[in-house]
Formats: structure tokens, C-alpha cells, sequence
């Protein structure tokens, strides 16, 4: 069935949403193309003079011309730091080369030499999870000094540390995921096993090394004196040592020669599901800013939405008059089949046996899920738990958990407890998350919890005997209140990693585009769901 | 159409055939298909094996092999051509020009095996086709002949007077010769004398002989001919004169009609006089008189017994078609129009398009077409072409690929027309002659009509003019062109084809181009989510374009749109432009030339041997992979090369010495690349 919006552009409220939404991706554009200029100017500068590339420019040689880049997570590490380490100083994301999708990491070498910080650690191996289970060639293009020494205690030794990077490489490999190093700088200590560690590799003269111990170290260890080209250098490890297997001139030879590498591979399987031609919706994706509401508290219909991004805004709903707070149905994005789960309400127990059920026929058909969220929660109150909307929950959340098709979340609102359990958290596994600019995402709203806190403060006071004034109160709630909001801000959320990005709505049709193409590339898993509580 | 012409012909047995083979190739070949076809004829091609994919092979109803490329073996086969149209029915052979087409003994054998050949008969041949004959036919049918003096008398007071009487200047020369060897150029009756006695010391010292022959000398010759037509019911028609004065090495490369150097009394004096030379062998036919004319005397040289390559301007000043006409004339009709209804409608230039490199000798250039775009013909343009986009130009017959016509009410406007179609043609995989005919045309001295027949041989250099400086336009079209190359590949069905999509800073990516003369140009794009830039050099241009449905690119630059045409071929790059065509590389953005390069500054021996030379010298420049020393090991020779380009900073063995393994054998100081 088409959907027909009924939505009216030439309304006050949708141009007050449309400026509202336009200020929010102005502003997010802004903090994109800060995180852009890397280290700074200087820094750059001197990345240029000794003939290097810098990390975009290397990314936008080594994907097919022109072609479009799926970067992940840029605002990594936002304000986080110090507030300098731009994108965490790895630049992560899905590109196509020679034709295959792939996993790109490249280190940022202008800001603080590359080195990696607690959330570079993170973002690295998100980027590798994806690769992992899209079934992604990795192509590292490796520029780094290793960890950031002062934080050592937050990188090294836990079980997602830097080591989980050489592990997951061993791991991919294991699986006939082709793992690509780019030696284009430093690679020292631990850094040395992402070319050591790879199936193949390549390494820049003059520009590339490799060792455990770098000059430095040498000298304090053994008094030898050594330069640091003749330790670890191109030539070292293409002739001598093994350890590369390429030899490149300069970074653009280096990623010629990765092109070719990634365009002998064999073609992944085709995908498990069939992919038609694509259609534009039947209205521009831009009209997403006016949908949503200034007002986080207002309700909107979530077809609106719908309709902006599937394919001639064609949507099969199912179960339509049957618990009506969360819109299940069948459409196409970019010709590619998906089941979208949606929020139009809070979850009752009616709409989340429909969103297992829904989730049971996806799996059954292998067609990917797409959860749209904007939830609040699951009903409270006495009825509701009488009810058994804990056991009617559950049986959302283990679907989520165990449907084994490619997954895929945005949070186009707000994202709270529970509902974002139901809704496909990061905790549950989708291929990737993106926020919208306006979403908020906290264990509950910040309203809620000063409330929560208060309350049982209140409770405390007067069962002492003692008086608790409204100012009092008020004053009590605020920094709750305020610290929901920071916390709960897509910035926030994407500078900790808890999503592969803030993404401007009306791109969310080509990102889910190139995701499901992405996802398109790993076979589905055999179902198995987990004990539904009845 | 088949009705049996009632007026009493003499040899004129009306006999309309109805399938007619074309003993030709190339653009003739389907020019007459063409006609053929509107006369209701059903026509058979014939070709060579190395033409088997022709385009008149593809046009023709029916096709037959005649033999293997060499045209002695294909289309100068006569018994073959005759089995062919018999194997297929054909009972009239249209020849063409060049190949049978003045063969009298091809005339004649179809006359005998019953075919009708289209065209004059071989006795009309014959009679023409002799030099000295024609020429003395003439003289009795009182044709001006080139005035000239070839007595046995070889006395002074006789050659003097001989002279006189053919006015100078003259020319004088060995009656035994050829190619300019004593020959002498008299401007002035006192240079006579002297002039006789050297061209005759000239003329026994070469040849043995000193009898000279003396032939009025034509200044600034001119080349202007007549079209004539007769049929067999007597009826003789002239079709105005066309001048063909533009050409090189005897090859005609212009040809216009009606002649801008004569004026109308001239014109009509010497059509009668090519009516009354198509007379005097009753000529029945399509046929050319040719003469050389100063630009007020005219002489007849020969008669050409054949439809020539340049008839198009005929007819489009007269509107007539020939090869219809000849048709015609072959079934036995009486000619459609007397001489009183051709009239003369405006101007009309030919050009014609070879695959040669009018820069490099008029070299021919062989090969695939990889792209054959013309302009559409109307608004006084045509285009009679032989080829198609992927034929391939074979090495053994000529190679003229089209015929490019323009018509206009006058000769100026003829002149820019066909410049505007020329200017709008792009062929490439082969080198074609296309710039050079546009700078031929619109020469000021061409415009002018100030030209004779070596014009082109003395302005060779200013008719080749090198590629023009490459501005930003063409950058931004070479760009521009790539882009639209790759985007033909993509995918439209694929997210991934989002051109430029990444949400995170500008997009870059940089082009370097080389024009021919080695001047290479960075050009930096700068696309994504904001509007596309170029930079070039301290230059920042907007940048955008768009595809017309013709294939043309239009770039937009700082707000000026322009329409450009490119064609790319693996990384060379071929534009048109508003400032003309340009060739530009396309620099490898991998860097892939050099791929095996190593930098180790450093040549070892591979294996202890023996120094047996050493083949370059301390500080000379050298090029990856040149020599640098020779090594006996065990027994067989090793040359060691460069491993990089550099300069060699230190050679460590001379010949004679025994190195050891790994002994360093020369130091070779590395260039530096830049990553592009």
C-alpha cells in the first residue's frame, strides 16, 4: 500500500519543526567539518610536507571514485580529552574498493601522532564488529604511534582492550574475511601485529616502519643506535623480514596496489535475500524535518517518516488495527526487502506481541529489521503489570536478542529503559545504529528521574519528620534533570560509541541504503529463538 | 518509373534491371546504394576479405566475397566481380570511381557476358584515356590545349619563335624526361636563350638526349573541371564546373562548386567547351573535363570517364542527383532535364576526411574507429561517409573516410558551414585529417580564393598548428569527461553511486593531465556535499556539468556554461573545446608505472662473479632499468640494471674484478616521488 502523508508543508507547525530540525543539522554539520580538519593546521601542514597523505584523502583515493563513504562514528571522543582528538583519531567506515565493500580504519597520524586513546581502542573495534558481521574486507591503513601512554590502564588490559584488535584480526582471518594492512607510518610496539597480522601487506618507503621496539627503546635496552629506517623500514620488511609483502613509493602507490589486492578477492556469496531496483519515495526525505515536532512530548504518526524513506513509500503494514502503538510492516529501501518496527506510542502488551510476531515472520522470511525508535517505555502501572506486560516485554526483547537476521536501529527519538531494549538497542546486536540530531537516549527521562530520586527523598525527609519545601525539592531535582540532558544528548551518546553516528534524517534512506548493502554481503545465520515466556 | 521510353533511340534499347552490383567499396560504394534503393533496385556489395564487416557490406541486400584483401585479388578482379553478378542476378555493375572504373577491358567484358556497366562505353574509354590521344581529339574538336611547341626542329631561331608564338612564360623541358629534370621556367624572352642551351646540357647528361620540348607555363595553376552527363538518346548536359584547386601531392582535399574564380561569361565559355569536348566521342555518361587554368585562360588536360569523388557539390547546387541520373542513362531514359533547366543554386565545399596525419607527411593511419560522431546532416550539411564506429581503416585501399558537403546561398557561408560540421566531428582511435581541414578552410587565403594547386605544400606549417594551450575549460572538460566516463559504469541501483557522498568534510581528488608537449596540469576537485570546485594552480573555479543527449558535456565554470565533446580511451583523453581539439593524458593517480621500483640505494651482486663491463658512468642520469654493469656467474652473463631512476653517485668495480656476494656494485642515488 502507498502511504499518503497527511502531512501539510505549508502548516506553522511543520515550518517551526523544519527550522527547528535545520538548526539541529546545521549545527551537527558544523561539528563534522571541525572533527574534519584532523589536528590542526600545523600539524597537517607538517603531515603534508614529509609527502604524506592525510587520512580522508588516503580514504577518498582507496574507495571506487565518487563513490559514497560510510563514515562511522565521527564524533567520536567528542569533547572528550581535551576535546582535541577528533574523531578519536581513527577515521572508521564502510567504502566500496574495486567494487567490494569494505571495512576501512585509518589512523589520524596528525593528531597526537595517531596514537590511541580509550575510545580509539573502541571505535576501532566497532569498526572491526561490523567488518566481522558483514562479512567486510578490512583494509587498515595503518599511521600510529600505538597507545596514548598516560591512559595505558584504560587501553591495554581489559578484554575489549587493544590486544581484542589482533585478536579479532586472527578471528576475521579464521573466517575468509580478508584482513589489509597499509603500513603508511608508524607502527610500533603492538601496532606492529596489525601488518604482522594481516593477510596481506603493504608497507610506504621512506614513510612506513614497523618494529617492536623503536630507537629509543633499542637504545635503552641493547646501546645500539639505529635509525628508525633501518630498523622497520620498507626495505627491511620487504626484503629481509617478511613482514610486508608490497612495496609502495608513496601512499597513493600504496593504496593502488590495495585497490588491486581487494580486486582479485572472490566475490562474496549472494545475498540471502532478493534485491529489485530501487525507487525515490513518493516524497522528498527533506520533509522529515517538518514531521518531527519541536516538542520531544508531542506525538507524530511514524508513517510520515516511513514514507520519506522506503522505496515509492510502499508499506505493507501489518496487524494494523491490533496494538496500534507500534507499527509493524514490510517495504523496500534502495530495492533491498525490510521489516520495520516502529514506535507510535508507548509499548503496550498487545503491540509487543505484535512486534514478536512481526520479528518471527522476518526471521522466517530472512528479510533484514529496521527499528524505528521513539519510545518512551512499556506501560506502568497496576493493570499493566498485572497484565503481564513484563512476560509480553520479555517476549519482544528475546526475539530482538535472537532473530538472526541483519539488524539495523535509529533512533529518531527518544530512546528510554526498557522500550530501548524492545527497540533494538546497541546492547542487542543491529548491523548499526545511527541517532537523529533531536534524540535523546538515558535510562529514563531526566523528568522521570529527578522525579524517581525526589520522590523517595521526600519520603526519606518526611519520614524523619521533617519539611521539605517545593524550593527545596526543586533545587534537589535540578542537576538530576540536568545531567539527564547532557548525558542523554546524541553528542553525548556518540562521543562514548553508543551508536555509529549522528546522522542528518534526511540521509537516513541512503545510510540505511548503504547498510543493508553492506549487511547484504555476511549469509544469515540459522534461526533460533530463545524460550518465549507465555 | 517503368515505362518504356518512346523516343527513337538509336542504341537505346530501354532496359530497366532490376539488381545492380556495386564493384566498389567505401563511401561510393554506399552513396549508390542510396540511390539504387530510391530507384526501387535491389543491390548487391561486393568485398575483400578484410572488409567483411564494411559498412557497404552491411548496407547491400546481398554480399559477395570476391577474394583476399590486395585489391588486385578483390575489387581489380574482374572475373570475379562478373561471377558475382551472375552468382546473384545482377545484370548491371555500377563501378564507382577508382578501381574498374576507367577500365575499358572491364567495359567490355560485361558488354559481353550481357551486363550493362554503368558508365560510357570501352570504346568512349579508350579514346579518352589515352593521353596523347584525347589530346589530339581535342585539338581537332577545338578544345584549348595547354599551348606548346614539341617539333623536331631544335634550332635556336625555330625554339625562339616557338616561344613567341605561346607567349610567356614558358616552360622548357627534356622531351624524354620527367620529374623536373631539365626543366626551366622562362618569364621573359631574353632568359630564352640561355635557359635552351642548360635545359638541353641538362637534358643529354641525364638522358642521353637533348631534344627539348617548350609548353606554355601556367602560373598559379588552378584546378577547374566540368560535369557533363550524356545518354544514348544523343542528349548531352553540362552541370557547371567545380574548382579543385586545393590540393596535395595531385590529391584534391577541397572541392567547390560553382568555380569562385570564374565570372559567368567564362563560366559558360567553358562549359561549351566541355560539352563540345563530351561531344567529340558522343559521350554518353556520367564524365569530368578537366582543365588547369591561370584564373583567365583555361587548357584541357583530360577527361575522366567516371562519376568523381567531388560530385556532391554538384548536385547541390543543382539538385540533381547523379548517380540516379547515371542510373537512368544505363536503363536507356532519355535525361529528365534539358540543358536550359540547370540552373545554378548557390555554393556548395566538400572536404574530404582521410585517416592520415596531415603533420606527419600525410602518413596513413590505420586501425579501429573507436568513435565515429558526426554532425546531423540538414541545414546544408552532408555527409557521405564509408564508416562506422568500430570498422576498422585496413592498409590496402585509400583512406578517405567521408565526404563532408556544405551548402550554403553563398560561398562565404558554405566555407563556415562546413567548417561548423567538420568542427563538430570526432573520430578517433585513428589520426584523421579533420584540424587540418578546418585550418585549411577557414585560411584567410582560402576565404579569399587567393590559392593554386601548391597552396597546401607552402602553408603545410600554418595548416598544422600544434595544440593550443591548455586553459581551465579544458581541464575542467577533461574532468568532466572522466567523470561522466566513470559514471557510465556505475551502477545506478547502487547506494555506493551517491556521487560524492560523505557527510564528514570536503571531498577531494586530484587529476594531473599532460598535454602533448609535456606540460603537465594539477587540477584539484573539490566535491561532496558542498557545491564542486576546481583548483588550478591559485585558481578556484565552481565546477559543474551536465550531459546533453547528443553525448556532449556542457561545463560550467564560474558561471559560463560551454559545450564540449570528449571521447576517452584507456587514460588518453581527447577534447573539443571552444579553443579547438586537445589531447591530454590522463596521469595514473596510483602511480602504477613505477611499481616495481625499489629504493635501496644500493646494487648488489646477486652471486659472486666476475665483472665482464660496466655500462654507465659515474654521475650519469639513468633511467630504471638501464644497464649498469655486467657479471659473469658461473658462466652466463647477468645485466645488472638500475633499480630505480637516479643518478649514479659512485661505481665501486671496474672491469676484470671479482666481486663477492652481496658486494655492493655501484651506489645509485634515488629521485624523490611525490605522492599525485
Amino acid at each position: 500500500m502507498t502511504l499518503r502523508s497527511e502531512i501539510n508543508p505549508a502548516s506553522a507547525d511543520f515550518k517551526a519543526n523544519a527550522e527547528n530540525m535545520r538548526a539541529l543539522v546545521a549545527d551537527l554539520r558544523q561539528r563534522l567539518s571541525d572533527v574534519a580538519e584532523g589536528g590542526g593546521h600545523a600539524s597537517r601542514e607538517r603531515h603534508i610536507k614529509r609527502g604524506k597523505l592525510l587520512p580522508r584523502d588516503r580514504i577518498d583515493l582507496l574507495i571506487d571514485p565518487g563513490t559514497a563513504f560510510l563514515e562511522l562514528s565521527p564524533l567520536a571522543a567528542f569533547r572528550l580529552y581535551g576535546g582535541y582528538v577528533h574523531s578519536a583519531s581513527v577515521i572508521t567506515g564502510v567504502g566500496r574498493v574495486s567494487g567490494r565493500e569494505c571495512v576501512i580504519v585509518a589512523n589520524d597520524a596528525t593528531i597526537k601522532g595517531g596514537t590511541y586513546y580509550p575510545m580509539t581502542v573502541k571505535k576501532h573495534l566497532r569498526a572491526q564488529d561490523i567488518a566481522r558481521q558483514n562479512n567486510l574486507p578490512c583494509i587498515y591503513m595503518v599511521d600510529s604511534g600505538g597507545a596514548f601512554l598516560p591512559m595505558q590502564d584504560e587501553i591495554f588490559p581489559d578484554e575489549r582492550n587493544f590486544g581484542r584488535i589482533f585478536y579479532n584480526q586472527a578471528q576475521m582471518s579464521a573466517q575468509g574475511i580478508p584482513q589489509v594492512a597499509i603500513v603508511m607510518g608508524s607502527c610500533t610496539a603492538g601496532g606492529a601485529y596489525v601488518p604482522a597480522m594481516s593477510d596481506e601487506s603493504i608497507i610506504v618507503r621512506n614513510q612506513g616502519t614497523i618494529f617492536l621496539g623503536g630507537p629509543p627503546l633499542v637504545k635503552a635496552a641493547t646501546g645500539e643506535v639505529v635509525t628508525a629506517e633501518e630498523l622497520g623500514g620498507a626495505d627491511v620488511h620487504s626484503r629481509q623480514s617478511g613482514v610486508t609483502d608490497h612495496y609502495a613509493q608513496n601512499d597513493s602507490h600504496a593504496v593502488g596496489i590495495a585497490r588491486r589486492i581487494i580486486g582479485n578477492l572472490n566475490p562474496p556469496k549472494a545475498p540471502a535475500w532478493h534485491v529489485r531496483e530501487p525507487r525515490q519515495p513518493n516524497y522528498p526525505t527533506e520533509d522529515i524535518y517538518g514531521v518531527v515536532p519541536v516538542d520531544a512530548r508531542k506525538p507524530f504518526d511514524v508513517r510520515e517518516i516511513i514514507a520519506r524513506i522506503v522505496d515509492g513509500s510502499e508499506f505493507e503494514e501489518f496487524k494494523k488495527l491490533y496494538g496500534q502503538t507500534l507499527i509493524c510492516g514490510f517495504a523496500h529501501i534502495w530495492g533491498h526487502p525490510v521489516g520495520i518496527i516502529a514506535n507510535n506510542g508507548i509499548l503496550f502488551s498487545e503491540s509487543s506481541l505484535k512486534g514478536t510476531h512481526f520479528i518471527e515472520l522476518c526471521c522466517q522470511r530472512q528479510i533484514p529489521l529496521l527499528f524505528l525508535q521513539n519510545i518512551t517505555g512499556f506501560m506502568v502501572g497496576k493493570k499493566y503489570e498485572a497484565g503481564g506486560i513484563a512476560r509480553d516485554g520479555a517476549k519482544l526483547v528475546t526475539a530482538v536478542a535472537t532473530a538472526s537476521v541483519p539488524k539495523f536501529t535509529v533512533v529518531i527519538g527518544g530512546s528510554y529503559g526498557a522500550g530501548n531494549y524492545g527497540m533494538c538497542g546497541r546492547s542487542y546486536g543491529p548491523r548499526f545504529l545511527w541517532m537523529w540530531p533531536n534524540a535523546r537516549i538515558s535510562v529514563m527521562g531526566g523528568e522521570q528521574a529527578s522525579m524517581v530520586l525526589s520522590t523517595l527523598r521526600r519520603d526519606s525527609i518526611e519520614a524523619d519528620g521533617g519539611k521539605w519545601s517545593v524550593e527545596e525539592e526543586e533545587a534537589f531535582r535540578k542537576p538530576t534533570r540536568d545531567q539527564f540532558e547532557h548525558q542523554g544528548h546524541p553528542y553525548y551518546a556518540t562521543a562514548r560509541l553508543w551508536d555509529d553516528g549522528v546522522i542528518d534524517p534526511a540521509d537516513t534512506r541512503l545510510v540505511l541504503g548503504l547498510g543493508l548493502s553492506a549487511a547484504a554481503n555476511a549469509p544469515i545465520e540459522p534461526q533460533r529463538f530463545g524460550v518465549f515466556r507465555m | 518509373m517503368n515505362t518504356i521510353m518512346k523516343t527513337g533511340a538509336p542504341s537505346g534499347l530501354y532496359r530497366r534491371f532490376q539488381t545492380l552490383l556495386i564493384a566498389n567499396r567505401g563511401e561510393i560504394a554506399c552513396r549508390i546504394i542510396r540511390s539504387a534503393r530510391v530507384l526501387g533496385l535491389r543491390t548487391v556489395a561486393v568485398y575483400s576479405e578484410a572488409d567483411a564487416n564494411a559498412m557497404h557490406v552491411a548496407m547491400a541486400d546481398d554480399a559477395v566475397l570476391l577474394g583476399p584483401a590486395r585489391a588486385r585479388d578483390s575489387y581489380l578482379n574482374i572475373d570475379r566481380i562478373i561471377a558475382a553478378a551472375k552468382q546473384t542476378g545482377a545484370e548491371a555493375v555500377h563501378p564507382g570511381y577508382g578501381f574498374l572504373s576507367e577500365s575499358a577491358e572491364f567495359a567490355k567484358r560485361l558488354a559481353d557476358e550481357g551486363l550493362v556497366f554503368v558508365g560510357p562505353t570501352a570504346a568512349m574509354i579508350e579514346a579518352m584515356g589515352s593521353k596523347s590521344g584525347s589530346k589530339a581529339l581535342m585539338e581537332r574538336a577545338g578544345v584549348p590545349l595547354v599551348p606548346g611547341y614539341h617539333g623536331d626542329a631544335q634550332d635556336d631561331a625555330t625554339l625562339t619563335a616557338a616561344a613567341a608564338k605561346i607567349g610567356f612564360p614558358v616552360l622548357v623541358k627534356a622531351s624524354a624526361g620527367g620529374g623536373g629534370r631539365g626543366m626551366r621556367v622562362v618569364r621573359e624572352a631574353d632568359q630564352l636563350l640561355p635557359s635552351i642551351v642548360s635545359a638541353k646540357r641538362e637534358a643529354k647528361a641525364a638522358f642521353g638526349d637533348d631534344q627539348i620540348l617548350i609548353e606554355k607555363f601556367v602560373d598559379n595553376p588552378r584546378h577547374i573541371e566540368v560535369q557533363v552527363i550524356g545518354d544514348s538518346h544523343g542528349n548531352l548536359l553540362s552541370l557547371f564546373e567545380r574548382e579543385c584547386t586545393l590540393q596535395r601531392r595531385h590529391q584534391k582535399v577541397i572541392e567547390e562548386a560553382p568555380s569562385p574564380t570564374l565570372d559567368s561569361k567564362q563560366r559558360d565559355a567553358i562549359c561549351a567547351v566541355a560539352r563540345k569536348a563530351a561531344g567529340a566521342v558522343n559521350y554518353v555518361g556520367a564524365g569530368t573535363i578537366e582543365f588547369v587554368s591561370n584564373g583567365r585562360d583555361f587548357f584541357f588536360i583530360e577527361m575522366n570517364t567516371r562519376l568523381q569523388v567531388e560530385h556532391p557539390v554538384t548536385e547541390l547546387i543543382t539538385g540533381v542527383d547523379l548517380v540516379d541520373w547515371q542510373l537512368r542513362v544505363a536503363f536507356g531514359e532519355v535525361l529528365p532535364l534539358k540543358q536550359a533547366d540547370i540552373k545554378l543554386n548557390g555554393h556548395a565545399v566538400e572536404a574530404r576526411v582521410y585517416a592520415e596525419n596531415p603533420a606527419k607527411n600525410f602518413m596513413p593511419s590505420v586501425g579501429r574507429i573507436r568513435t565515429w560522431r558526426t554532425p546531423d546532416e540538414g541545414n546544408g550539411l552532408r555527409i557521405d561517409g564509408g564508416y562506422r564506429e568500430g570498422d576498422v581503416v585496413s592498409p590496402y585501399y585509400d583512406a578517405m573516410l567521408a565526404k563532408v558537403i556544405a551548402w550554403a546561398p553563398d560561398r562565404a557561408s558554405a566555407i563556415d558551414r562546413l567548417n561548423g560540421g567538420l568542427s563538430a566531428m570526432d573520430v578517433r582511435g585513428i589520426v584523421t585529417n579533420i584540424p587540418f581541414l578546418s585550418a585549411l578552410i577557414t585560411h584567410p587565403s582560402v576565404r579569399a580564393n587567393a590559392i593554386d594547386t601548391s597552396f597546401i605544400e607552402r602553408e603545410l606549417t600554418a595548416l598544422t598548428p600544434p595544440q593550443p594551450a591548455t586553459g581551465v575549460v579544458e581541464l575542467a572538460a577533461a574532468v568532466a569527461s572522466i567523470l561522466v566516463d566513470e559514471a557510465k559504469d556505475a551502477d545506478g541501483t547502487s547506494p555506493w553511486n551517491t556521487f560524492g557522498w560523505m557527510p564528514v568534510g570536503t571531498r577531494k581528488r586530484k587529476f594531473v593531465l599532460r598535454a602533448p608537449d609535456g606540460a603537465t596540469h594539477d587540477v584539484m576537485l573539490r566535491y561532496g556535499s558542498a557545491k564542486s570546485e576546481l583548483v588550478v594552480g591559485e585558481r578556484v573555479v565552481s565546477f559543474a556539468y551536465s550531459v546533453r543527449v547528443t553525448g556532449e558535456i556542457d561545463v560550467i565554470c564560474d558561471a559560463m556554461r560551454t559545450s564540449t565533446a570528449s571521447v576517452i580511451d584507456g587514460r588518453e583523453i581527447y577534447l573539443r573545446t571552444r579553443n579547438g581539439r586537445f589531447e591530454l593524458h590522463w596521469v595514473d593517480p596510483f602511480g602504477s608505472e613505477d611499481e616495481e621500483q625499489t629504493s635501496e640505494d644500493r646494487l648488489v651482486a646477486p652471486l659472486p662473479g666476475t665483472v665482464v663491463a660496466v655500462l654507465a658512468e659515474q654521475g650519469a642520469v639513468v633511467k630504471k632499468g638501464d644497464p649498469i654493469l655486467t657479471l659473469e656467474v658461473m658462466k652466463m652473463e647477468q645485466v645488472l640494471r638500475a633499480p630505480f631512476a637516479g643518478v649514479v653517485k659512485r661505481l665501486n668495480y671496474k672491469v676484470g674484478d671479482i666481486v663477492p656476494e652481496g658486494a655492493e656494485l655501484a651506489e645509485i642515488e634515488a629521485q624523490a616521488q611525490p605522492p599525485i
